[in-house]
Parts: C-alpha cells; structure tokens; sequence
C-alpha cells in the first residue's frame, strides 16, 4: 500500500493516538510516487530536498518530474524567462548545502552592483571583495550565442542534480490533471497517464499548464501578475569588461511607469531587465534612450537585442497553496516581490519537501508547516510594497536622489565607516536579505541623522555650485 | 580569475585560517586541495587532514564561538567561496535542516580522526612490543652466562 489512511477509533491506544495526531492523515510510505509538474528550480530544489530527505530516514520513494522543456535549447524554447541572477545569501546557502555552482553555470560572478541616478553613479562593494553573485542563463544562453555544454544552464544544471539523487525526468507535456479514487492522476498529451500519491505542481507563471487544475482543485486561481521585459544584446568580451566589468548596474531614473531595471553582464551578452507598470515599448524606448543608460554601451550607441521576451512576475500569492495530496510551489504558489525569485523557490521547496517526508501529504499537514514558510514571504512582500514606495519616491524626488547617493559614496569611500545605505541599497538590488532586515537597518539612530546631514549637504552643494556658476556667468 | 567562477582565488602556500584566531566565516571550497594542521606546542605541526573541492571548513569556531582550533593551508591554488557568520546562523534558526550537511561532513570526519587514532593506537603498540621482544632477547643471553 502505498499510502496511508488511518482513522481514530475507540480501540486504539494511547500511543497510537499521538502517532496518529488527526482523524485522518495521509503520508508518505515505502513505495509512494511523486509527481512534480514544472522542471524549473522550485520543482527540482523540491525534488532534490525530498529525495535527500527521504534517503536520510530510510523512506524509499519514486519521483517523477514532467518537463517536456530541453534546457539544451536557445533562445525562448530553452528559456524560462529570468533575469537569470542567483542571490548573495543563496549562493552561500547552496554551498552549504553542498551545492555549488560550477563555472560552466555561472556566466559571470558579480561583486559590485553600480547604482545610476541622473544626479551621478556610484559603486557599491561587497565588503569582502568576492564574486559571490551569479548571473546564470536559465536556458542555454540567447539566441546567436554559442550553445553552452548542456549543464551550462542553470535550471539543466538543477535538473541533472535532481536525476542524479534518483528522479525520473519525463520528457512529456501535461494535458490534464484529474483525480482517481482519492489520489491524482496526470496525463500527457500523447495519453499515457499515471496515478501518484501526491502532486506538486511547479509550473512557472508564464506557463500555460497553470490552467490545468480546473476539475481537481476548482480553489486555486492563479497569482496576480505584472508584466516585465527581458532582453539579451550581444557585446564584445572587451567591451563588457571595460563598461560593465563584474558588477550589475542598477537604474533609479525619474521615467513615468518604471519601478526598476537593471543590466546583468553574462558571457559575451549584457541582460536587460525592466520592472515597471505595464512595461510596453514606450517605456522601454524612454529607458534605452536615456543618458545613463547609453553611456553602459560603447560609444553611447544601444544595439539591437539578440533575445527578448515580456514575461510575467508573481506580484500576489495564488488564492490556495495545499489541498489533499496536492501543493503548489514557487510562482505558482508564493514568490518574493521582484527580486530572489529563485531563492524563494528555494525556501518554499524545501519546506514542501521536509512537509511530506516529515509530516504528512493532507492539507493539514500542509497548513501547519508549509503554510507558515509562504506567510513569511507573503508578509515580507507586504513591508517590500512600503520599500518600493519609498524607493520611487527617492526616483521621483531629485532632492533625495542627492542625499541618497552623497551619503553611499561617502561610506564608499571610507573602510572603516559604518556602511548604512550602502547596506540598504546592496541588500535591496541583489535581494540577499529578507526585505524586513532591510527596513529595520533603516531603524538605526544614525542612519536618519546621517540621511539628514547628507540630504543637506548635498543640496547645498548643489545650490552654492549653482549660484557661483551664475555669478560667473552673470 | 574567469568571469564565471564565484569565490576568491587562494595561492599555493596561503593560509586560509590560523589557529587560534577568532573565526567568522565558514569556507566552502569550490577548487583545490588544502591541509589542515595542528600547530603543537613545541613547535612544529602535524597535518591531521586534507580536504577537496566540496568540503567545508571552519565550521567549528561558529558554531562554538571559540578560537579556529586548527591552521587551514592551501596545497594548491584554491578558489574558496565564504559563508557569513551571519547569513549562516540566521538561516539556520529558519531552516535547522540547513546544518544538516555539516553535521554529515563533521561526522565523517570525526570517523576519518577516530580510524587514524585507531591506526596511530596499533603502530604505538607494535612498537611497544617490539621493544618489549627486542629487551627480552637482550636480557635473555646474558641470564643464561650467568
């Protein structure tokens, strides 16, 4: 039997109660079959973590994981559609984990991101001076490059580490999803089926298999959406040192309707990614064609992209995450606002996964201890919103743009200094920290006091600047 | 260094960590090979492992909050990626799991010490006899002049 469905009756003893916790409980038993729709890393992180798990307390069971997608493809097909960076604290998490991320993967390690206003650039260091932020293709690179080797993907790369701790990868698109006798059946679109103990579903957002669970979970709607805009341009390796170098520049321009954009250097292309309200290309001709951003390209001149697409974000949690053998994780589920996307999927795959091999595959189990890891994003997205709200206003207001960079490249430039917003900024653009850690650095008594000094400081500058140029030329 | 690989390179000969200093970082070793060596109080050192690419090192002084208990060398030039006190300790309050492979290497490792304890064990006591032989064939002759 391959699960298992205990009912609390008079006879049972003491014991058997507390093992049996609820009136009726479903788990995991030697010989229960998984099945994982979606092969990007929220379903493999899951599957990886289960089956390590599962391995550790001598619990044997079969995962198949349905990705009709080969990461050995470029372009768009071999794609799924991601700025395509890997966090700080993620980086260091999965190598302590024991995953690390070869050189084959990890198309350029970043350590220093490069913040744009139009009142002035300025660097931002990790303390350490090390690489330890990867861009990574989550495909084989874009169209017109070379093809990598095939585990030079980033989800390839996942996804043979989930094969090689035991997964089964089927090759075939789901069609449909349906119950049968109480346990979920999957079926592909050339007929074959099969039944499971228990289904994750780990479909992207953009993916069209989100419409497939109707009929055996009518409670799921899919998560809000808003929709961005990725492109690839294709530079020589000279040039990319010589203007982007190791680091990510991030934009905080006053342009209506953008919230965020960013260049990512990898291999021989430059990624461009723009967050904003209903991205179109208007507003990705306004970014392109401003000065801050053309001076990123040599001789000011933008190319035509290689590579681009609009995909979509998760912006707000699906409407039911768990129900009776059945979970939703990653952007199908809950997913960090905007940034570490691929570290929340970390997060809520992993919490999935000791969920069922640990406690149970009912929606009560789920409940209890799977719910709570997708309520700490959910409420740290919520504090991400007031971030953001304050972050478009400084874009908005050229007289904190002046105080905010004024007081970074200040501790820039000092060692010993206490880095206050250069911290905020760093953890903000490469999303290492949870966005509450973020806000509370603000809550330190010298962050205000030195944010004040600068904004003053800085504007007088500015004024005095101005008032000898007119003198001078008056 | 290549564009693609994360860390920081070590060369041959450098010392990663020394004992008896505060630690707070952990190291995860992405290429290389590096000795770890117990310096003794007479001077001189004696190597008590070496460890590859997928090892983790300095684990010890984090989670006790003591002095590194050991010097960690490069033998080769080796890429090794940090680990924040920081980051680590608070992700694990989040996720315990998160030390579990630690702990699977810290064990492995203590089985690797206990095998070679076992080992250093049975050459003292070989030596030991031998000695013990070699005073009785000594001793035997000149009891038998007598």
């Amino acid at each position: 039997m391959a699960f298992v469905e205990r009912t609390v009756k008079e006879g049972d003893n003491l014991a058997a109660f507390f093992e049996g916790g609820e009136e009726r409980r479903l788990t995991l038993t030697d010989g229960s079959r998984i099945a994982v729709i979606g092969g990007g890393p929220a379903g493999t992180f899951f599957t990886y973590f289960l089956l390590r798990l599962a391995e550790s307390i001598d619990l044997d069971v079969s995962v198949d994981i349905y990705e009709p997608r080969s990461f050995a493809y470029q372009g768009p097909a071999g794609c799924n559609h991601c700025g395509g960076i890997v966090s700080e604290s993620l980086v260091q998490l999965l190598a302590t984990e024991g995953i690390n991320l070869p050189p084959a993967v990890v198309q350029r390690g970043i350590e220093s991101y490069v913040l744009h206003m139009d009142v002035g650039t300025v660097r931002i260091e990790t303390p350490l001076q090390e690489k330890r932020i990867a861009a990574v293709f989550r495909g084989n690179g874009p169209r017109e490059s070379e093809p990598l080797p095939v585990s030079g993907s980033f989800d390839g790369f996942l996804l043979e580490l989930a094969a090689s701790s035991g997964a089964r990868v089927v090759r075939k698109l789901v069609s449909a999803t349906s119950w049968d006798t109480g346990r979920p059946r999957v079926t592909c679109s050339d007929g074959t089926s099969a039944t499971y103990d228990l289904l994750a579903v780990a479909a992207g957002i953009n993916s069209q298999a989100l419409q497939l669970f109707q009929e055996i979970a009518p409670g799921y709607q899919a998560p809000k959406t808003l929709k961005t805009f990725i492109c690839e341009f294709r530079l020589p390796r000279e040039a990319l040192d010589k203007f982007i170098g190791p680091s990510m520049h991030v934009f905080l321009l006053d342009i209506p309707r953008l919230e965020f954009a960013a260049l990512i250097p990898k291999g021989e292309f430059l990624t461009l990614c723009i967050l904003g309200d209903d991205v179109d290309n208007a507003l990705i001709d306004t970014f392109l064609s401003a000065p801050e951003v053309k001076a990123c390209f040599p001789d000011g001149q933008v190319p035509a992209p290689a590579c681009h697409c609009f995909p979509r974000v998760n912006v707000e949690a699906a409407a039911q995450l768990y129900g009776d053998r059945i979970v939703w994780i990653g952007d199908s589920g809950v997913a960090r606002l905007y940034k570490d996307g691929i570290g929340s999927a970390y997060r809520v795959a992993k919490a999935a996964a000791k969920t069922v091999v640990h406690h149970g595959i009912s929606a009560e189990d789920f409940r209890q201890h799977y719910g709570p890891a997708c309520g700490r994003i959910n409420s740290d997205n919520t504090i991400a919103k007031f971030i953001f709200g304050v972050s478009t206003l400084i874009q908005r207001v050229r007289f904190l743009r002046r105080g905010v960079l004024r007081m970074t490249a200040n501790e820039q430039q000092r060692r010993a200094a206490r880095r206050h917003m250069s911290t905020v900024l760093w953890d903000l653009f490469t999303g290492s920290a949870p966005y509450k850690e973020v806000l509370t650095r603000t809550f330190h008594p010298e962050f205000p006091a030195m944010l004040g000094w600068n904004l003053l400081a800085g504007n007088l500058a500015r004024r005095r600047a101005n008032g000898s140029k007119g003198n001078a030329h008056g | 260094m290549a564009n693609g690989n994360l860390g920081q390179w070590y060369a041959k000969g450098h010392v990663v960590v020394r004992q008896g200093e505060i630690g707070d970082n952990i190291f995860a070793i992405q290429e290389g090979e590096l000795e770890v060596v117990k310096e003794r109080q007479g001077g001189g050192e004696i190597r008590v492992a070496v460890l590859h690419a997928g090892d983790i090192f300095g684990e010890m002084a984090i989670l006790e909050k003591e002095q590194r208990n050991a010097t960690v060398r490069t033998l080769t030039d080796a890429r090794l990626l940090t680990v924040d006190k920081k980051t680590f300790m608070s992700r694990v309050h989040e996720d315990p799991s998160l030390a579990f492979n630690i702990l699977r290497m810290m064990a492995k490792r203590i089985r690797t010490l206990n095998a070679k304890l076992g080992e250093r064990r049975s050459r003292v006591d070989r030596r030991r006899a031998e000695r013990r032989n070699v005073g009785t064939r000594r001793k035997g002759p000149r009891r038998s002049a007598a």
